[in-house]
């Protein structure tokens, strides 16, 4: 599994570690990314928890619906930080793609985890 | 149709306002009453993120919403207005004693505040200016969403 990056997963109640573990459950314990939940915080807080969780390293933060609470929060904190790039509508197929390329820069990372976000979403036709 | 709720909460505009209450009651606009957002034009841009576009936004002072509030009252879309704490709604409800319901929709853990509710927390300060409201005859309850129970304020403080 590559290194370098870390993706923070922030997003309603138990969704990010939830989605944390399905990606450790496919992909292996070194998958680079931590778990955010809102629960209980107001934006304040929320973004005491991202910074934290974020370190100061590049980081892709993972959210999961555009407009909501996590989001503002991930959007705010990443404003004029090159080093955060902000997805939004998180799903497994992106982080277990992320887990194995961590050595892109932020920027190629973030943009990838969407096109793998989109291609998995769809559709199935018999 | 006119504001069908006045709601506290310190997410602002965020998904239980925009989808919970939103979608369910067909909202057409959302006044945002908050100093600090209505004087940072990119905070204002980041909470239209999230909202259909068949929404309008109003960010406003609470005297910018005292003064429009006829003109919402007469709006025939239904809206919703917002404050992010237990002060601005306050003092908006002085400023427009029409203003007959609040709603507490989430006011968060800080130092100094106790849980009330999960999505309530109050300081002993908050708490009586939201008793006081209600002595005069405003209905303040707590409910996160529509389908959940309301709570009057009585049982908070």
């Amino acid at each position: 599994m590559s290194d370098g990056l870390i993706g923070v997963i922030v997003a309603h109640t138990e969704v990010a570690e939830a989605l944390l573990a399905a990606v450790r459950a496919i992909a292996g314990e070194d998958a680079g990314l931590v778990a955010v939940s809102n629960r209980g915080c107001d934006r304040g807080a929320l973004t005491r928890q991202l910074e934290a969780a974020v370190g100061g390293r590049p980081a892709v933060v993972f959210t999961d619906m555009a407009g909501g609470s996590c989001a503002h929060t991930a959007v705010a904190l990443a404003r004029g930080r090159p080093d955060l790039k902000v997805v939004t509508g998180v799903n497994l197929a992106m982080l277990v793609d992320f887990a194995f390329h961590r050595d892109l820069p932020v920027e190629a990372a973030a943009r990838r985890a969407v096109e793998i976000g989109r291609t998995a979403v769809g559709m199935v036709e018999r | 149709m006119s504001v069908v709720l006045h709601r506290i909460d310190d997410r602002l505009i965020h998904g239980q306002v925009v989808v919970g209450w939103g979608q369910r009651m067909g909202i057409g606009f959302i006044v945002l009453v908050d100093d600090g957002v209505r004087a940072n034009l990119w905070e204002q841009e980041l909470y239209r993120m999230g909202v259909p576009a068949t929404t309008d936004v109003v960010f406003a002072t609470v005297a910018e919403a005292a003064a429009r509030a006829p003109e919402w009252e007469k709006d025939p879309r239904k809206g919703i207005l917002l404050t992010g704490d237990v002060d601005t709604m306050v003092a908006l409800c002085a400023a427009v004693p029409e203003v007959r319901k609040v709603n507490l929709g989430g006011i968060h853990a800080r130092d100094g505040r106790t849980e009330r509710l999960r999505y309530v927390f109050l300081s002993d300060g908050e708490a009586a200016q939201l008793q006081a409201l209600a002595d005069r005859g405003v209905e303040v309850t707590a409910q996160d969403l529509p389908t959940a129970k309301p709570v009057p304020v009585a049982e908070l403080v």
